[in-house]
Order: structure tokens, then C-alpha cells, then sequence
């Protein structure tokens, strides 16, 4: 495979990698964010598979396992088995209302873009461009965790944001050194068992997983 | 070799801890895991003291005299706290605020903290810096929410959520990094280690660094505790149980100052300029003001001392950003006597309110005349905690100051204002709680009082009198970090 | 030569205006056969067409001029947009004016009159139909302009004909922008001729209509000018997405035989279409009207991210 023809699919990725996370963005039934997360991942996987291809790097191919082991089918289940233990509502309304929560997210990617466009000019890598990309998806998936207020959907807005700073790693520097890989596979593991005790906790203290009644903690009270 | 006993030693205790954490003599267990790191802890820092610094598993792991002071700091500061969790966690234990399971947990995630923070300060990797201090946030998180009531809950909840989000912002500037350092070094690990990178950093590329270290200032400076990205610590810090809010204020806030000092070294290297000086000055500032005037507003004990912390960890961080023989010197010796104090105070807060059943100032009376240890030490932790003479951190502020004046003489005014406010506030709540009769819902208890005898009288010590290995070792830091 | 591209310009209007109901009267057909009923047949529309311009015109007591001319102007923009687009050749005399933003304009005209003749008897049919519609323009209207600027980014030219060209003459490359701009563009599409899922072209539920509530009032001649450009407006949107995004077959200059193949094609693809619009039709349930602003505003951040992949990915 030409390395032009792999630069091209690369970017179809990461094309795809940023319609999934404003898919996310203005998305309200869970199960929806629950699929376009794992697709996020599934091109996430793809894209650092053909970098490691086109450029011999070989632990590449075992994080893009990695990858699509914990971010396709792992996560993804997890949270489904999750939402259907605790009965959770399938819609959920956001909070700022969807069309302003889109413009808000074309600012944040002309600035990403605006941000990395010196390190783009340093970079000789074949993946330079989607730096651009990755840190959209980093600042798309914290504008996803203001905006929401479930509990679930906070959650899902913290993986869409690591997942940017995976691609993050593969696109300026063709992925971190394996031991870093995996303590952040780890890392987000053990994130994810948390989480998921915790929805427990919320439920069964609040009574729902909405985020807007623990707001109790406040000065002086 | 140390340095893996070492850290094996928190690791397996963990392991233990978590099957036995219920047993009868398991908070015995605790405290001797922790004496033997704080053992092993003194003999790295003896060998780093007669050998100089020195890397380890095949240099995974680097050592000097930075991060070993903190290491001893962490290992003693932890055996302490353990010595203070056995009559503290009896004590919940018998309240039935704690059960069988959370009794395991608490002990095992405590020494898996402990092994988070060591890990964190002796590995050479900055990409394996990360991953630690992300573990010490989650083993620590489901501690905080302990006692599972809503508030507890909800502190948890945004301890998990602004913690995290802020670590993956020094996840990218750690990505940043590698990109810069990569260029220079290689693929692979090798462009991550600090040895490495302390050698080329006037090297590496100034925009890419310049870009990084906000990154790492937002996500390092958020577990700091710096304003504006404190929201979580008053939470955090007032509602889990004591010993946690004595080692979360105490050592993991000094691990992430630590952590924010490494990169600043290497940004300040490498672009030439005071970039990241400045930031730290800039953000200590801001943190020392509105610490010092939320202090104004608190009622409840533990939530006060929080802020407390971010004031004396943004005074930390603006003497590191000021840079230079004396404010450097100032800032390590503060970090040293604001982790004993701050960890001191916390004791005998958590006696405090155990006795009173509530964290609530207003309840809390009487406290010389019902327990006197506790009162004595809450008095004179609290005047050290101010900054008065003769304690450590007059000392250690005084330092601070001086370097203010000559280096920048019109933000000292601001410095001494956020001083005297927090002087103020602390005072103006801590007087009627020591002082006046005993009132009649206070439970007396057995009140652990080793620990804080301990560290007041090492405070007091290091006010009057700094011993010359001590102030050999802090000179020898204040040339690493140049 | 001048001659010959003033032929083709007839050529493609009188296949504009003669094939335009052949098309509607396609997906009809098709969208029958889809749904088990039965249909007219696809030359239906010219017999509906000749009915109406039989009938006797019934004007309201009220009707003003705007009233009068409106079905005549709509007619003749439509058909000279018609003229602008290249349908089979780019080979056109008025290449120069062929702008894209002419031709956002153009429309502009069309649905401005359109909307003041709904209003002009003062029924509240007609006003209510003209609001929607010019709320839905409001929002339609930039994503449409973004959508083609993304195309024209890559044709390097806002000029339709220069565009179609620079397109035909590329190699495949797989663009992630012009991907986004065709989805716009489809959701646009669908938008401004008025199908599922915005606005049913079959209701007969006065209160949900859009584009029919507007010529509600129209009857004879003008019902059937009327009718006939909504039928040539639907041909020119589907072919100048061909033209944007599937511009293979269209003949350069000079090409007579090029010009029958690219007859012949534009059959073959719009045909293609058709069931395509058909499919994405019986697919999907009309929205709520206030749902259509998320949709359009869905479109617009499709074509933005399209321009944005354009800068960032190429």
C-alpha cells in the first residue's frame, strides 16, 4: 500500500473519528452514545492499524488490538450492562440547547486546528495533519461532559476524551512507548470498574443519575 | 535494589491488606508496612546522600536529591497517619460508620497509594509519572466516598470527574513532550526518561515546550489544587475520612508540586525564557488570594484546612516560579513543614470532630478542657500552620519573602495581605474551639497521640534549627532544579 | 463557437423542461411500486400538467399583481437556473455568470415570491406556509452556500462550470470533504424540494404542509406554471448534485457525440437517484417542525466540518 493511499485513508478516519465525536455532542437517546462510541473506537483502531502498517512501527498493531478490544467491545458492554442494571431512561435532555452546543463545537475545532498548526509545520510525519483532529476530539469530548447532565453521558464524554488523546499520541508521534500504552490501558480500566461502582453509589443514594442534584456542596452552608 | 524493596514493600502490603484489612491487628499491619518503607525510604536517602544521584532498572527508575526528600516525607508521613488511622478507624469501626468490606478497602487502596505516590516520585519515565499519579487519583477516589452518604458522594464524583479530565490534559502535554523529544532522542522509551531530557532540554523545540507546559501546568496544577482548578480539593479533602484528607493534603498535593517542577525545569530550559516561571507565579498568586479569603466563609473544620492547603500549595508554587537560590530553598523547606503540619492539624481534627459527632466549627467547643492533647496540639499546630515563630513555616515563609523583595517587590504586599487574611480567618475560628467549657455532646475517646507530638515537635525543630544534612540537601536540590 | 454552445443551451433547457415531469413522475412510480400500490404511470405529470392549463384560473376578490406575476416569474428563474447548470455539457454561453452564489440567489428569488403571493390572500393557510418556509430557507440557505463552497474549495473556482471541469478531469481520491459536503448537500436537497423528511409533497393535511400550503390558492395556468417548476426544481437540484459530486460523462467543449453519451448518462444517473430519493423517503418518518432546526443545523455542521477537513486533512 502506496504511503499516499494509506495518508488518505488516514484522514477519512479522522474525518470519521471527529463526526463521531459531534455525533456525540448533539446525540440524546444512550444507546446511540453508546454505539457511536464504540464506532469512534472502531475507527480509532482502524487508523492506528494502518500507521503501523504503512510505517513498519509493529507495536502499533498490538495498541490498535489493545485498542480495539477495550474501546469496541469491552467498554461499550460494560456500559450496556451498566444501563440495563440500573433501569436508566433511554432519552436524556442536554443543557445547552443542541444547535448552540454545535457552533460552540466548529469554534473549538478552528481553534484546535489554530493551536496545532505550529507543531504541524514541525512534524515530518505522515499523520501530522490529524494532530489537529485528535485535540478537537479532546476539547469536543469536554464540551460534551459541561453540557450533559447524567451521569452516564459524563462518562462517555470522559472516554470520547481519552480516546482523542490515543489518536492524540498516534498522530504526532506514532503512539507513545508500549509501557506508557499499556499503563494508560490500565489506567482506563480500572477507571472504567470505578465508574461503574460509582453509578451504583449515585443510584442507590439519589435515586437517579442525575448529576444536577449533587450540587449540594457549596461555601459557607 | 532499595528502591524496589521499596516500593515491593507498599505493593505486597497492599495485596495483604486488602484479605486481612477486617482482622483484628490489621491497622498493626498497616503501620508496620509503612515503618519498613519509611525504613527502607531513609536507607535510599542515605545512599543518595553519600553517592549522589543514581538510576536504577536499567533507568526506569532515577534518583536524587529532589525526589528522594520527598520520598522520605511520603514513607514518614504515612507511617505516621497510619499510627493515626488505628485508634482513628477503631474508633469508626465501633460508630458502625464503616463495615467489613470497607474496612479491607480502606487499608489495601491506602498502602496502593502510598506505592501510586512512591512510584510517582522515583520513576525516570514522565509517561509512567502520569500513569501513577492517575492511579493515585483512583485508588483514592472511592476512599473519599467512604461513608456513602450524599455528600460524600457527590465529592467523590467531582474528585473522579475534574481530576480526570485535568489528567488527560497532562496526558497531552506528556505526548507533547515526547513529540519534541523524539525528534532528538529516538522513538521508543528513551525520549521519555528526565535523565535523558535534562541534558538536551536547551534542544528541544521552544513552540512545541511553550504548548506542553500549558497542558501539563492545567493537568498537574489541577491535582496541585491551584486556583481556578481547585473546585474539587475543599470537597474532597473535608469528606472522606481523616487519615485520607492527612495524606491527600499532605503528600499527594506535594507529588503533584513535584511533578509541575520536573516540567518546568525542562520548559525553562528549553525555551530560554521565564514562561514557565511566570505561570507559576501567576497561578500561586491567584491561589494564595482566593484561598486566603474563602477561608473567611468556611464553617466546616476539615473544608477550612483544605483551603489552607491550596494556600500554602500556592506559596509553594510561587516560590518555585520566582526561581533562585533563596526562594527555592524557601519552597522545598515549605513543602517539608506544611506536609507535617498540615498532617498534624488533620489529627487532631479528626479527634475533634469524632468527639463531637459533627465537622461543623460552631459545635466544636471546649476542646483543651476535654481532651488536652488534643486542644494543646490543635492550638499550636494552628499557630504554626499561620506562620508564627518559632515553627518551620515562619521559616520557611520568611525565605520566601526576602526572595520576593529582591526579586519582585511589588507582589510581596500581595503575598503578606493573603498571609494576614488566612492568619485572621483560621485564628478567628480556631480561639473559641479550644478555649471555653466542655460542652455536653462531646464524647471523650482515646486519642492517638504519637503522631502529632511527633510532627509538632519536628516542626519546631526545623524553626529553630535546620540540621546541616538537611540544609546540604536542600542547597544540593536547589542546584538540581536551576 | 458560439453557435454551437447556443444549441446545446437549447438543447439542455428543452430537456429541462421536458424531462423534468418524466422525473417526478419516476419517483412516483417508484415510490408506488415501493409502498404495493398502484401507479399512473411516469408520464402521469404531463397529463396533470395539460389538465391544468384547460382549466379556468380563479382568482380571489383580493388578489393583487404579486398574485398574478408570481407563478410566471417562479417559472422563468427556474428555467434559466436551468440554463446555468451543466446538465450535459460544460460548454455553456453563460459559463461566466454560472456562480454559485447566483444560483443561491436565483433560488432566493423563486421562494421570495413565493412566499408573498402564500400571504398575498391573507388566508392563514397560505401565511403559515410562508413563515415555515422562510424560517427553513433561513437555515438552509448557509448550509447549502457551505456545502458547495467545500466542493468549490477542491475546484478551486465558485464558478459551476470551472468546478464540473477541474471535478471531471481529477483522479479518485478519497476526499473526507467532499464526503461531508455530499451529505449536506443530500440533507439540503431534501430540504428545498420539499420531500420526507421534511415536508410531505403527497399531504393533504393542510396544517403540516410547507411547500403546498404556499399555492394553495392557485388554480388553472397558474397552478399548473406552478406545479411544472417545483417538478423542474426537484430535476435541477438532483442534477446539480450529479454535476458537484458524480461529474463524470458530462462533455467538455466541442463534443457532439460527448453530448449524446452525456444524455444518455444523465438518464442512467438520475434514474439512480430517483430510487435513491425514494429509499431515503419510505425510510424515514417526516419530522417535527421544530425538530428541523437540529436537522439543518445538522447539515450546516456537516458542510462546516467538510470545509474544516479541507484545510486540516488536505
Amino acid at each position: 500500500m502506496p504511503v499516499s493511499f494509506a495518508a488518505q485513508i488516514n484522514s477519512v478516519m479522522a474525518a470519521l473519528i471527529l463526526l463521531t465525536a459531534f455525533g456525540l455532542l448533539i446525540q440524546r437517546r444512550i444507546l446511540g452514545l453508546l454505539h457511536l462510541f464504540a464506532w469512534q473506537g472502531l475507527f480509532l483502531g482502524i487508523s492506528t492499524a494502518i500507521v503501523g502498517y504503512v510505517t513498519g512501527v509493529h507495536h502499533l498493531f498490538v495498541s490498535s488490538i489493545l485498542t480495539l478490544t477495550l474501546k469496541v467491545v469491552l467498554l461499550p458492554w460494560i456500559l450496556y450492562a451498566l444501563i440495563r442494571k440500573l433501569n436508566i431512561r433511554k432519552e436524556i435532555e442536554t443543557l445547552v440547547n443542541i444547535p448552540a452546543t454545535m457552533l460552540i463545537g466548529i469554534a473549538l475545532v478552528i481553534f484546535s486546528y489554530h493551536l496545532t498548526a505550529p507543531i504541524t509545520q514541525l512534524s515530518s510525519l505522515v499523520t501530522r495533519s490529524t494532530l489537529a483532529v485528535a485535540l478537537a476530539t479532546v476539547m469536543l469530548g469536554l464540551l460534551m461532559m459541561v453540557t450533559r447532565h447524567h451521569a452516564v453521558t459524563q462518562i462517555i464524554g470522559f472516554l470520547a476524551l481519552e480516546n482523542g488523546l490515543f489518536f492524540a499520541a498516534t498522530s504526532a508521534t506514532y503512539g507513545m512507548p508500549m509501557v506508557v500504552e499499556l499503563g494508560v490501558a490500565l489506567d482506563l480500566l480500572i477507571a472504567a470498574f470505578i465508574f461503574g461502582i460509582f453509578f451504583f453509589h449515585i443510584n442507590t443514594t439519589f435515586d437517579s443519575l442525575d448529576v444536577e442534584q449533587m450540587a449540594k456542596l457549596k461555601e459557607g452552608d | 535494589m532499595t528502591l524496589l524493596v521499596l516500593l515491593g514493600i507498599s505493593l505486597s502490603f497492599a495485596v495483604v491488606l486488602a484479605f486481612l484489612g477486617d482482622w483484628k491487628y490489621a491497622p498493626e499491619v498497616n503501620i508496620t508496612g509503612s515503618a519498613a518503607a519509611c525504613a527502607t525510604s531513609i536507607l535510599l536517602a542515605l545512599q543518595v546522600y553519600l553517592h549522589g544521584p543514581f538510576t536504577a532498572g536499567s533507568n526506569f527508575f532515577f534518583v536524587d536529591a529532589f525526589n528522594v526528600y520527598l520520598t522520605v516525607l511520603t514513607a514518614f508521613v504515612s507511617m505516621t497517619t497510619a499510627i493515626f488511622s488505628r485508634r482513628y478507624m477503631r474508633v469508626e469501626r465501633e460508630h458502625g460508620r464503616v463495615g467489613h468490606w470497607r474496612m479491607r478497602f480502606y487499608h489495601a487502596m491506602y498502602q496502593l497509594f502510598i506505592f501510586a505516590m512512591l512510584l510517582a516520585l522515583l520513576t525516570n519515565n514522565f509517561g509512567v509519572l502520569w500513569i501513577s499519579m492517575e492511579l493515585a487519583t483512583l485508588s483514592t477516589v472511592l476512599l473519599v466516598s467512604l461513608y456513602r452518604t450524599p455528600n460524600a458522594i457527590e465529592a467523590a464524583w467531582k474528585y473522579f470527574i475534574l481530576c480526570g479530565v485535568g489528567i488527560a490534559q497532562a496526558l497531552f502535554g506528556t505526548v507533547l513532550l515526547y513529540f519534541a523529544a523524539e525528534r532528538l532522542l529516538g522513538v521508543g522509551g528513551e525520549a521519555l526518561l528526565w535523565t535523558n531530557l535534562s541534558h538536551i532540554s536547551g534542544q528541544l523545540e521552544p513552540t512545541v515546550l511553550r504548548l506542553a507546559f500549558v497542558f501539563l501546568m492545567v493537568g498537574y496544577g489541577t491535582k496541585v489544587g491551584l486556583v481556578p482548578l481547585h473546585n474539587w480539593l475543599p470537597d474532597a479533602h473535608s469528606e472522606g475520612p481523616t487519615p485520607i484528607s492527612a495524606v491527600l493534603s499532605g503528600l499527594l498535593l506535594n507529588v503533584a508540586l513535584y511533578a509541575l517542577v520536573r516540567c518546568k525545569v525542562l520548559v525553562d530550559g528549553s525555551t530560554g525564557s521565564h514562561l514557565a516561571g511566570r505561570m507559576l507565579i501567576g497561578f500561586g498568586l491567584l491561589s494564595i488570594i482566593v484561598a486566603s479569603f474563602s477561608l473567611l466563609r468556611q464553617k466546616d473544620i476539615k473544608r477550612m484546612f483544605s483551603y489552607s492547603s491550596i494556600e500554602n500549595m500556592g506559596i509553594a508554587t510561587f516560590a518555585f516560579g520566582i526561581g533562585g537560590p533563596v526562594a527555592t530553598f524557601g519552597a522545598l523547606l515549605h513543602m517539608l513543614v506544611h506536609s507535617l503540619t498540615k498532617s498534624a492539624i488533620f489529627f487532631t481534627v479528626g479527634h475533634a470532630s469524632q468527639m463531637h459527632g459533627t465537622q461543623e466549627m460552631e459545635r466544636i467547643r471546649g476542646l483543651i478542657k476535654g481532651s488536652p492533647v488534643v486542644g494543646w496540639a490543635f492550638i499550636l499546630g494552628t499557630m504554626a500552620l499561620v506562620g508564627m515563630p518559632p515553627f518551620g513555616l515562619f521559616a520557611s515563609e520568611f525565605l520566601i519573602l526576602t526572595a520576593t523583595i529582591k526579586e519582585a517587590p511589588f507582589l510581596a504586599p500581595i503575598i503578606l495581605l493573603g498571609l494576614a487574611v488566612s492568619f485572621a480567618a483560621i485564628f478567628r475560628r480556631v480561639q473559641p474551639m479550644v478555649t471555653g467549657v466542655v460542652p455536653p455532646w462531646q464524647k471523650p475517646l482515646k486519642a492517638a497521640h504519637l503522631p502529632v507530638i511527633l510532627h509538632m515537635a519536628l516542626v519546631l525543630l526545623l524553626g529553630l534549627y535546620l540540621p546541616r544534612f538537611l540544609s546540604d540537601w536542600f542547597h544540593t536540590t536547589v542546584e538540581l532544579l536551576k | 463557437m458560439i453557435a454551437y454552445s447556443l444549441l446545446i443551451e437549447a438543447v439542455q433547457v428543452l430537456i429541462l423542461l421536458f424531462a423534468a415531469p418524466l422525473f417526478a413522475g419516476w419517483v412516483k412510480t417508484v415510490k408506488c411500486r415501493m409502498q404495493g400500490r398502484t401507479y399512473a404511470g411516469v408520464f402521469q405529470p404531463y397529463r396533470d400538467i395539460a389538465r391544468l392549463f384547460s382549466k379556468e384560473v380563479i382568482l380571489a376578490e383580493n388578489a393583487s399583481w404579486i398574485f398574478r406575476i408570481t407563478p410566471y416569474i417562479v417559472f422563468g428563474v427556474t428555467v434559466i437556473i436551468g440554463g446555468i447548470i451543466p446538465l450535459i455539457s460544460t460548454d455553456l454561453p453563460f459559463a461566466a455568470t454560472a456562480d454559485v452564489i447566483a444560483l443561491v440567489m436565483l433560488f432566493a428569488i423563486i421562494r421570495f415570491f413565493t412566499a408573498l403571493a402564500g400571504m398575498d390572500i391573507g388566508t392563514a393557510f397560505g401565511g403559515m406556509g410562508s413563515s415555515r418556509e422562510m424560517t427553513i430557507a433561513s437555515l438552509a440557505e448557509p448550509a447549502m452556500l457551505m456545502a458547495i463552497f467545500t466542493v468549490s474549495l477542491a475546484g478551486k473556482s465558485t464558478s459551476l462550470t470551472h468546478m464540473v471541469q477541474v471535478m471531471a478531469q481529477g483522479e479518485l481520491l478519497l476526499r473526507p470533504s467532499l464526503a461531508f459536503a455530499l451529505l449536506a448537500f443530500i440533507m439540503v436537497h431534501l430540504t428545498e424540494t420539499g420531500r420526507v423528511p421534511v415536508d410531505n409533497p403527497s399531504t393533504h393535511l393542510e396544517l403540516t404542509m410547507i411547500h403546498e400550503a404556499m399555492i394553495l390558492e392557485y388554480s388553472g395556468r397558474h397552478l399548473a406554471l406552478m406545479e411544472w417548476a417545483s417538478m423542474m426544481k426537484l430535476f435541477i437540484f438532483s442534477a446539480l448534485g450529479i454535476a458537484l459530486f458524480c461529474p463524470w460523462g458530462i462533455a467538455p467543449a466541442e463534443d457532439f457525440p460527448g453530448m449524446l453519451v452525456a444524455i444518455v448518462l444523465l438518464a442512467a444517473k438520475l434514474a439512480v437517484l430517483g430510487v435513491i430519493l425514494v429509499l431515503i423517503e419510505t425510510g424515514l418518518a417526516k419530522m417535527r417542525l421544530f425538530r428541523l432546526t437540529e436537522y439543518l443545523g445538522s447539515a450546516f455542521l456537516l458542510a462546516t466540518l467538510g470545509m474544516l477537513s479541507f484545510f486540516i486533512l488536505e
